[in-house]
Formats: structure tokens, sequence, C-alpha cells
């Protein structure tokens, strides 16, 4: 049981890790990684939703009837969501204002409903809690190695702390500003997926359709 | 388990949808309203920093730089004149404009800004030169914008003819779109601007389309945000509202008529 327990907590981080196995929430993934604060936080939030989520909707699960299952778990989530929200707002108001509609959006996150819908739903409180918040540290690890990149890059700072002087100061490092625009999180995440299939050959998809190569062609 | 409240049947699924909203909605309410003092809090600082970077940006002409330098006063909307017997200190002018007795209804035809009542007071600040001229007016402004209300500082010069800066302090608008509103590059348009023409005729507002750069109105405008029609047009009306009749163009005038 405890080994089964710490499987379901670690298996999300690299094995099943929900951002680059099953490519769920790059939405978020890529808007809130412009520095490592906001990816920090962002993993936070995440976590505490996916955990109390799931473990709520685990709680409730032989009550919810199968045909309004969604619209609970949405309210679940969105009640969730919506805490926290005020919650940042109140207590981290500067950085609540960067991450501005993304906290929001968390109810939209396919990676929590996808947890409440396939795992809390036929697991009990304890290992649904610990699926949430497994696959919130997953969703977490590939968000801080993504921020600390950018930031790093972009800016030539950690955490807001400046490490590489910038030429504009009279420094010589040259910031890469295409590392603060979206497209960079996309190849970040893309080299993050090609180095653990690498590295783990059974991650590899196998292709669904192949393109007929010249000497197949008919006759 | 009964076959009469089987987990699927419909009373059932009623049950549980209208207990879970209840329970979250009750959650969600309790959390808000505890959470309210703090959050307002949090709004008032953002106001007097978002005012003190305003100032900041304003240092070659202002001598207070900082807030406590400001001299605070109350303005009668109506006649234009200061009211003393209010603190400005603990006034709120939200407030203000939410109870019927201290605030008024805006003449429909008026209501450029959206705001359906104002206040009847308003807190004015005043910065002072070595002579004691006012050398800036900061003026609190409000509009509707595409799906918020705005807020912003309007820093007049001491001339009541040129608009200084213009700083958004709270707004809900659409992050990239209408939120661009609070960006540098947008806000940097209104230093300088002249809002009244020689006749005393306002004009000053937000271009909405192109070649509007051709108008004879040019020279008053700033170029609105394209994709953020409704926020531009917010804030065009939200200007248009408080510099003109019903808002703060009396006390303007009554400012104008003292110093010269």
């Amino acid at each position: 049981m405890q080994d089964n327990n710490w499987r379901i907590l670690t298996r999300p981080l690299i094995d099943d890790n929900p951002l680059t196995l099953q490519i769920l929430g790059i939405c978020s993934a890529l808007a809130v990684t412009t520095s490592l604060d906001t990816a920090l936080l962002m993993s936070l939030v995440v976590v505490c939703v996916l955990a109390f989520g799931s473990g709520s909707v685990s709680l409730i699960r032989n009550h919810i009837p199968h045909s309004v299952r969604i619209i609970v778990q949405i309210t679940i989530i969105a009640t969730l969501v919506i805490v926290v929200d005020q919650v940042l707002q109140a207590y981290a108001f500067e950085l609540s204002k960067r991450l501005s509609v993304f906290v929001g959006l968390i109810i939209t996150n396919c990676i929590v409903l996808g947890r409440a819908e396939s795992f809390a739903m036929h697991n009990g409180f304890v290992a649904s809690t610990l699926d949430g918040i497994g696959n919130g540290l997953g969703y977490s690890l590939i968000l801080v190695i993504v921020g600390a990149i950018r930031e790093f890059f972009g800016k030539g700072s950690l955490l807001n702390v400046q490490i590489l002087i910038p030429t504009s100061q009279g420094g010589s490092f040259e910031p890469l500003h295409l590392m603060l625009l979206p497209p960079s999180a996309f190849f970040i995440i893309g080299g993050i997926i090609w180095f653990i299939r690498r590295k783990r050959p059974q991650q590899v998809e196998k292709a669904e359709f192949t393109l007929r190569t010249r000497e197949q062609e008919p006759k | 388990m009964s076959e009469a409240i089987a987990k699927d049947s419909t009373p059932r699924a009623l049950a549980v949808a209208l207990t879970v909203a209840f329970i979250c909605g009750l959650l969600v309410s309790v959390v808000a309203v505890q959470l309210r003092p703090i959050h307002k809090a949090n709004i008032e600082a953002e106001r007097i920093a978002q005012l003190e970077l305003v100032l900041a940006a304003l240092s070659d002409i202002g001598r207070a730089q900082s807030i406590e330098n400001l001299e605070a006063r109350i303005v009668v909307l109506a006649s234009g004149d200061f009211d003393d017997n209010l603190d400005p200190a603990t006034f709120d002018a939200e407030k203000a404009a939410a109870r019927p007795a201290t605030s008024v209804a805006i003449p429909a035809d008026l209501d450029l800004a959206g705001l359906k009542r104002r206040a009847l007071y308003a807190p004015v600040y005043l910065v002072r030169g070595s002579n004691q001229q006012v050398d800036l007016i900061i003026l609190p402004v409000s509009g509707r914008g595409y799906q918020s209300t705005l807020r912003a500082w309007l820093v007049m010069d001491g001339d009541t003819q040129t608009v200084r800066a213009l700083k958004f302090y709270q707004h809900g608008e659409t992050p990239g779109v209408g939120a661009r509103i609070e960006e540098p590059e947008w806000e940097a348009q209104w230093r300088d601007l002249r809002a009244f023409d020689d006749a005393g005729v306002l004009r000053i507002g937000v271009r909405l389309q192109a070649g509007g750069a051709l108008s004879d109105d040019a020279e008053y405008q700033v170029d609105g945000i394209s994709g953020a029609t409704r926020t531009t047009q917010g804030v065009d009306g939200m200007m248009r509202f408080w510099l003109g009749e019903f808002g703060f163009a009396k006390f303007l005038q009554r400012l104008r008529e003292e110093q010269f």
C-alpha cells in the first residue's frame, strides 16, 4: 500500500507527466513561464487546486450521479480556483496582477478536470489527493524548468536577481528577446519532450499513419 | 439504496447538484466577504503608488514629489467651489457615488462615461509651485470600459488647459487588448495634450478610425488601440465627461479665474 501510494505520487513526475506525455495544460505553460517567480506561484496554485479538487471529488464520488458528474466536478474545481484567486489577490497582489487571467483559467485546465474524471471518480480519498499532488508537481516541474530557462536567457536573471548584466547596462550579455515570447516555450517544452523520450523510449508513440514511399506506390 | 432514489434518477441528480452548488456558493461568498477589506487596502495602496509614479514622472514641473506634500481638497462639482468642511483623508468617493443622499443622477445625454450617478463632491490634489501658484491639478476620473469600470488619475497643468498625464490604477479590461491602456507607450500620448481650444471648447478625445489624424481635432486627440474599440471609446467618454460641464469644468474654470 505504501509502495503503491508512493508510485501514485511520483509516476506523474516523469513517467506519466501531464505536460510532456499527455500534452495537457500547454496554454498556461506558455503564458506564465516568462519568469521563474510567476511559474512558481502558478505551480503552487495548480498543486493546491489539483490536490483539493481530486480529494473532494473522490470524497463524494459515490454520490455523484453519472449524468451530472462533469458539472459537479467543474463546480468544485471552479470554487477552488476562485477561492485561491481571491487569496492571491489579498496576499500576493503584485504577482496575481502578473498572472492576470491565468489563475482563473485553471478552471479550464485539462489536467485538473482530467484527473478528477479519470482518477478521482474511481479511487479513494488518499490515493486521489496524492494523484492530484503528483500531477501538480509534474506540471510544476516542467513549468519551473521552462520558467528558469526563459527568465535566464530572456532577461539574464533568476527570480528577479540579475545574474548576467545586459549590454544595455554596460555588460556583455545580449538578452534573447525571443525567450520572453510564447513561441520559445513551445521550443523548450518540445526539447524537454524529446529529451525525456530519448531517455525513456517506451514513451515514444507509434506513428498512426505513415506516408507511402514511391516504391509502395501501386503500379 | 432503494430503487426510488437510484443514483442516476433525476431527483437524485437535482439534489446532488443543488447541494454541491449551495456549498460551493457559500464557500466562495464567505471567502470573498472575508477578504474584501484586504483587497480594498491593496487597491488603495496601488492607487497611491500609481499617483506617486505620475508625480515622479512629472518631477520637472511639480515641487511636491511625495503624496504628503500634495494639497488635498474637496470640490463641490456643481459649483466648482472648495468645501473645506469635508476631510479629504476620509472621503470615500465610491461610497458617496453609490448613496442617493451624496450623489446625483447624470442626465442620460451627458452620461458619456456610462456612470449613471456621480458623487456631489470629488477629492482633488493640487501641487503648488514656489510662489503658491498651482503647478499641477490631479483629478480622479472613472468611466465604463468594455467589461469593467476604468479608474485613473488625470493630471492637468496649472494652466487648466493642458493634460499632463493620465494614469490608470484600476480596471478589468482584457489582458493584451483593452488592458494596454496602462502601457507606458499608450499613456505617453496623454503627455502635454491640449484639452480645450482657444475658444474654451472641449476638444479632447481618442481617435477611433484610420484617417482621423487629418481631422480638425487631431491636435487634441490620441490614437485609439486597435482591437480595443470599446475600451478606447470608454476612455474617450470618460475624458469628455470629467472635463465637461457635469465633471470638473466649473472647478477648472474657477481655478483659472482665481489665478489670472
